[in-house]
């Protein structure tokens, strides 16, 4: 299986847009080699803005951009994104629904080396609870460059989940991705697994083994954080026994919740989160040693549908 | 020099604009008189004298651009909006009511001629500097003007725009600084010290101009003057008085955002009838 990281996909296809439409601008606080904004500069130097060290700036002078027409990406961690620049994107961009597109870039845990400060552990669900806002989460580097394309087509702001490591490319050029459907990946029968992002390949590694248990499991990727229809997370459940969700995010406000949310009212329907239990980041000397600290493993995955379904227990829907 | 007439109408407009936010807040309301009042007179320079702008066309490309970053104070610019015809003046009796085109802080989804959602503090100068950013872009001559209170001085970010403005030649830009020293608790001088100001929009790269805040001709001269100047921002400090022309509320923190009795109501009609020319 090959291997891109989900950030320079995202940094090619800005230059591709780019290229396509003058109006396209991109901003930056200084992290252009991180979040891959450079490759634009490169390209556009004029219709670059190096903002400096000042989130909050960069995130209010792109809703006046976009007041004037224009289609601004801005860049930045995620967690400065998400949270320093909080209110700028709730005050002025998403209660009059301008077209920002933010870039929450090496999100989640996949800036292992830089601990608790800089690893996003909350940002979508921040980014979730806001009215009017998109949060697309991408799985891979293919379905990263349909949604950088995806989101400047759409009129209105969109969080773009942008993960900064080399991961397992699991989606095809060809197949289409459209803001708010979700996507199954793999068939089955009596569990449905809800994952995101790194945690989709690592949910299909969990189906694997779970069938070897004698346990169907249905792999479902959910790159649409929101906006999420009810009615077809209903029925991605329907004659299924339990929900297991996946996400490299705080199980407080993201995938999760929102799966959650979508279910509520169902009796008798179990779920199981895994995700990060409510704590912040940490060093560590790489990606994988810290997703397998914080149990965001395919075991964890196969654990939790065995917890629900092992004995066969609960009723279909 | 502009005419004697020219300064007239905007005198006459900046009245106009008082009795409006007076009435507005009436006998039932709570609103922000003083803030409102302080910048009345420039808010009418702006729209009656210098900006281009189209009452039935709010979305005119060739429009210039206006901001109230200190978005409390939208009673002015609603009074504004609705004397130069960009809604019916009926609208004003209703604001802030449910369901109402004019809400508690400038609303561009609902309000023709609002250019942003303002009112979260400091972010207008960002904003104003990301439309002149677009503008120039573009090559259009508008300008974008943006109002600012000298409390609203302490937000962080309006220093992180002011490096922008200046950093981007940013000379399309026109911040004005509604100078009325009050905050909503007191004195800013004794809370949260925002001064001096010209010399940290000096330090920031900015061109000067300080004014007094209500005198017309003064304004005007001062906004003709930020034309000329090229290559870096311009922002004018203008000495304003909170509640400016309405007795009880001049200099009176507790109007920043008030209730007034019926004595109060008349009186401040009366302050203002007493202006007529």
């Amino acid at each position: 299986m090959s291997t891109k990281s989900q950030r320079v996909a995202y940094g090619e296809t800005l230059v591709e847009l780019g290229k396509e439409n003058n109006n396209i601008v991109v901003l930056e606080a200084d992290l252009g080699k991180s979040t891959m904004s450079c490759l634009f500069q490169n390209e556009f130097p004029e219709r670059y803005f190096e903002m400096g060290i000042a989130e909050q700036n960069m995130t209010s002078t792109a809703a006046g951009l976009a007041l004037a027409g224009k289609v601004p990406f801005i860049n930045s961690f995620a967690v400065f994104t998400s949270g320093r620049a909080y209110d700028q994107i709730r005050q002025t961009i998403s209660i009059a629904k301008l077209n920002v597109k933010i870039c929450g870039s090496s999100s989640g845990l996949s800036d292992f080396g830089d601990g608790s400060t800089h690893q996003a552990v909350e940002d979508a669900a921040i980014m979730r609870a806001i009215p009017n806002m998109t949060v697309l989460v991408p799985v891979d580097a293919v379905e990263t460059r349909k949604m950088v394309r995806a989101a400047a087509q759409y009129d209105g702001p969109v969080y773009l989940r942008i993960n900064r490591n080399d991961l397992p490319i699991i989606t095809d050029e060809d197949s289409l991705f459209e803001i708010g459907s979700i996507y199954t990946k793999r068939e089955g029968k009596d569990v449905v697994i809800f994952a995101n992002g790194v945690m989709v390949s690592k949910a299909l590694e969990a189906a694997q083994e779970l069938e070897k248990k004698g346990i169907s499991a249905k792999v479902i990727n959910v790159s649409t954080l929101k906006p999420l229809n009810e009615s077809i997370i209903k029925e991605a459940v329907k004659g299924y026994k339990a929900v297991v969700t996946a996400e490299e995010h705080s199980v407080i406000g993201g995938l999760g919740s929102a799966i959650a949310e979508a279910l509520r009212g169902e009796t008798n329907f179990p779920i199981e989160f895994v995700g990060i239990k409510d704590v912040f980041g940490t060093s560590a000397h790489n990606y994988d040693e810290l997703l397998e600290y914080y149990g965001l493993t395919a075991k964890a995955i196969e654990e939790a549908a065995l917890k629900l379904v092992g004995n066969q227990g609960g009723n279909k829907l | 020099m502009v005419s004697k007439d020219v300064v007239k109408l905007v005198e006459e407009k900046a009245l106009a604009l008082r009795h409006h936010i007076v009435d507005m807040i009436g006998l039932s309301k709570v609103g922000h008189l003083g803030g409102s009042s302080s910048c009345a007179d420039i808010v009418a320079a702006l729209y009656f004298y210098k900006m281009k702008n189209d009452p039935k066309n709010p979305k005119l490309p060739e429009r210039d651009r206006f901001l109230l970053s200190k978005g409390h104070a939208a009673l002015v610019q609603y009074a504004a909006l609705a004397e130069a015809g960009y809604f019916p003046k009926e609208e004003l009796k209703k604001v802030k009511e449910l369901g109402a085109m004019l809400q508690g802080h400038p609303d561009m989804t609902k309000t023709p001629g609002i250019e942003a959602n303002t009112g979260s503090l400091g972010q207008g100068l960002s904003i104003a500097n990301g439309i002149a950013l677009g503008l120039r872009l573009d090559q259009k001559d508008s300008k974008v003007y943006v109002i600012i209170g000298d409390g609203e001085l302490a937000e962080g970010q309006i220093w992180e725009a002011a490096m922008a403005s200046s950093n981007f030649k940013v000379d399309n830009l026109v911040a004005i600084v509604d100078r009325n020293r009050l905050q909503a608790t007191g004195a800013i001088a004794d809370r949260f010290n925002t001064n001096p100001i010209t010399p940290k929009f000096e330090a920031f790269g900015w061109n000067v101009i300080e004014i007094d805040g209500h005198d017309v001709e003064e304004i005007i001269a001062a906004l003709d003057k930020a034309d000329e100047v090229k290559g870096k921002p311009t922002v004018i400090v203008a000495e304003t008085v909170k509640g400016k022309y309405i007795s009880f509320a001049e200099n009176n923190a507790a109007f920043h955002n008030g209730a007034m009795t019926p004595e109060q109501y008349e009186t401040a009609k009366k302050d203002l009838e007493s202006l007529k020319v």
